[in-house]
């Protein structure tokens, strides 16, 4: 059973359709990433799923009970837009919000026991928000999101404004609850972190659900059957003969020691190999060149403008 | 409801704990209470300080008064005007007081008086008195009159009121009427101004509240765990709960300091001196009477009946003016000019009642002062207003049901405004664009 399941999900604001009819499932368990550029109506689901807003059409299921009042307490959300009570001081103000996620007084202390140790910043107990820098804002931030120990965690570009350390800090941790059992939907446009994080995927694109599935998979279906060759010695002198006549593969680069090469749609990738190692090409490396996501998402957002 | 006390009860003890709560809390009835007994005080030490005149009497009518403890001590001089000038302080005077013949009755007469110093406005006209009664006095012996008579020649006329009304048989009754007009008055503007100043200033509270929520972004983490409505609901209610600790405070405070106050101060004194601190120093017996009669007025008003009807309205009016302004912060962005003209329309009601106010007062029964009690969004201020002179009491009652089904249907109104407000960025709030959010679903 997935963890979330959408169906046919859809939401207007006025004369504008923020969000089209989007179906997708999120497994249980994994690390999901939203993809999609600003505006595209990430922000518009994520509020329908945390019910901060309610879908005009569709379906939303959560642990495959449809979505209703108990959930959001199973549910983790930090926005993008920060934002604490300045004047509060950091640990009634932590206390608050665990609260008001309906963690009882004893278990609030329990946790923010545990978090304040494990972050080292027992001292910024009494300390108020607005004496804190960005980042241990921030810090506090991912705290109040996780305090309550949410199902599923909701994060919208939970690195940005971090530095490289406290990012890290939030990559272990968000790794951990993950290990734990927590589901993470993960919303960024910062790719190299979708695909160091994310199993899975759903790119939105003007409200629609453009692409969905495994990282993995998506970038095999988006693949060019590109591989790259390195190699020692020289290319056998017929190599560019063999190219043009052989239907199988078509060299489209030449530099130094390497090789690209793009292997023909039904052929066999070995064909290439076989035929330079029978020349005598001393192979070092060979390796299927597969799509960035970053280069998916900028194809497939291109091509649904 | 147990996330609906802890908003409550932040925006209560944030609001409560912080350190300039706490000294305009404890201030303010000291700065009162001071502002009490100073002048009191003050018009203790100085009212005792005598002035010593020299006259030089050239009507030969002016008499000592018998009473030598007033402001002024006179001595009445044989010496020449121009010796007494050149002498007087020598002979310990503090000035010269000149008056001339007298011609006819002393109309338009103009006597001097030469000093160094400058004559306080009691003491100037503590003198002008004094002359004036001698050659009143005299002229009352030279046209032959006896000054008794005189007196009993003036009636003393007292006007008392009578109501008309019909009974339950439907037969024309009276009631004798207290003549408590100018009580009413004042409790009239006293509880109008309470209410409107109490509205404005716990309204801005609010919408300035609403807005930072809405700009530091910490309100889509918190209806992310409750509704919008509850978070309104609860900052509304606690806020209230601060503005009901402040007055408590402010009351039994200011009780304590005046206790404390009297048992220090000779408080009778202190009331004297008051009284004695007007220009007018000897006040007619009629004044000092109708001092007597006022405060014998104010404990004879209904307060049992009109303090719980003034706690309604005020509730009633907090809970509209409060959501109107949560609804109004909602819709702003960060910059609190561009929504200038949404605050304004807030704000235009309240504003309007506390102008009508005085006409409403001067004329309890006119048809403006009935209707605009009725209306909900000025019968918070003019009801408490008109309470004093007694209102039928239908009037009352049909008020006060408009008032509270009003008060629900504004905070519902607002809190439909206020969920879509709050995560609205980047567009410009107008009267519109509310009326449009209103019909937006959740």
């Amino acid at each position: 059973m997935p963890i979330l399941r959408l169906e046919n999900v859809t939401k207007h604001y006025d004369k504008h359709t923020a969000v089209d009819h989007v179906s997708f499932d999120i497994p249980k368990g994994v690390v999901f990433g939203m993809l999609g550029p600003n505006g595209a109506g990430k922000t518009s689901l994520i509020r329908i799923i945390t019910s901060i807003t309610r879908a005009d059409e569709g379906k939303v299921w959560m642990d495959g009970e449809p979505l209703n009042s108990r959930h959001p307490e199973q549910i983790g959300y930090m926005p993008e837009e920060r934002g604490l009570y300045k004047k509060m001081k950091v640990g009634d103000h932590l206390t608050y919000l665990a609260r008001l996620k309906g963690l009882s007084a004893a278990d609030t202390h329990k946790e923010l026991r545990y978090w304040f140790e494990r972050f080292e910043i027992k001292d910024w107990w009494g300390k108020k928000v607005d004496e804190l820098s960005k980042g241990m804002q921030q810090k506090v931030q991912f705290i109040a999101t996780v305090l309550h120990k949410p199902k599923l965690l909701i994060l919208d570009e939970p690195f940005s404004g971090l530095d490289p350390i406290n990012t890290n800090l939030i990559k272990d941790e968000i790794r951990e609850l993950n290990h734990r059992g927590t589901s993470i939907i993960f919303s960024t446009h910062r790719m190299e972190q979708v695909e160091e994080m994310c199993e899975h995927i759903v790119l939105i694109n003007k409200g629609k659900n453009v692409l969905e599935g495994k990282v993995k998979d998506v970038r095999q279906q988006f693949k060019d059957n590109l591989f790259k060759i390195e190699y020692t010695g020289a290319l056998p002198p017929d190599l560019d003969t063999v190219d043009t006549a052989s239907n199988a593969f078509d060299i489209t680069s030449k530099s130094g020691h390497q090789l690209t090469v793009k292997v023909s749609e039904g052929s066999d990738s070995n064909e290439i190999l076989r035929h330079l190692i029978r020349q005598g090409v001393h192979i070092q490396s060979f390796n299927e060149i597969l799509p960035t996501i970053n280069e998916i998402f900028i194809k497939r957002v291109g091509e649904s403008n | 409801m147990n996330k609906l006390w802890l908003i409550i009860q932040r925006e209560y003890l944030t609001r409560v704990k912080k350190k300039s709560f706490i000294l305009l809390t404890l201030l303010s009835p000291l700065i009162f209470v001071a502002l009490f007994i100073v002048p009191a005080l003050l018009a203790i030490y100085t009212g005792k300080e005598q002035k010593f005149v020299a006259v030089k009497d050239d009507s030969g009518v002016f008499a000592l008064p018998k009473d030598t403890s007033g402001r002024v001590v006179f001595d009445v001089k044989n010496e020449s005007l121009e010796a007494l000038k050149s002498s007087y302080k020598q002979q310990r005077y503090d000035g010269v007081l000149y008056i001339p013949a007298l011609a006819g009755t002393g109309q338009g007469m103009n006597i001097q008086y030469f000093s160094e110093g400058q004559l306080s406005l009691g003491t100037k006209s503590y003198i002008e008195n004094r002359v004036a009664e001698s050659i009143e006095a005299n002229n009352i012996k030279t046209f032959g009159y006896d000054q008794e008579r005189l007196k009993s020649l003036r009636p003393d006329v007292q006007l008392s009121q009578k109501e008309l009304a019909f009974n339950e048989t439907g037969q024309l009754v009276e009631m004798d009427k207290k003549n408590s007009a100018g009580i009413a008055t004042a409790i009239g503007y006293i509880s109008g101004f309470i209410i409107y100043i109490v509205l404005l200033i716990y309204g801005t509270m609010i919408m300035r509240s609403v807005m930072e929520e809405k700009t530091t972004r910490i309100v889509e983490v918190i209806i992310s765990s409750v509704k919008p409505f509850q978070l309104m609901m609860g900052k509304i209610i606690g806020v209230s709960a601060v503005g009901l600790t402040q007055m408590l405070a402010w009351i039994t405070l200011t009780i304590a300091l005046m206790t404390l106050a009297g048992s220090f101060l000779p408080m009778e004194q202190v009331a004297a001196a008051q009284q004695g601190a007007s220009p007018f120093q000897q006040a007619p017996p009629e004044q000092a009477y109708a001092v007597a009669e006022n405060l014998a007025l104010l404990k004879s008003q209904n307060w049992a009946f009109i303090l719980p009807v003034f706690l309604f309205y005020f509730i009633g009016g907090y809970f509209i003016y409060s959501s109107l302004f949560a609804a109004v912060g909602s819709a702003m962005g960060d910059d609190l000019g561009e929504s200038q003209p949404l605050t304004f329309v807030a704000m235009a009601p309240i504003i309007i009642a506390i102008i009508v106010i005085t006409p409403v007062i001067e004329n309890p029964t006119s048809s403006l002062a009935v209707w605009m009690s009725i209306i909900p969004l000025f019968s918070p201020v003019i009801m408490p207003a008109r309470l004093a002179f007694e209102p039928p009491i239908w009037q009352i009652l049909l008020s006060m049901v408009i008032l509270a089904a009003s008060a629900f249907f504004f905070v519902w109104l607002a809190g439909r405004i206020y969920r879509v407000g709050i995560l609205m960025y980047g567009k410009k709030g107008s009267v519109k664009e509310l009326g449009k959010w209103l019909f937006y679903r959740d």
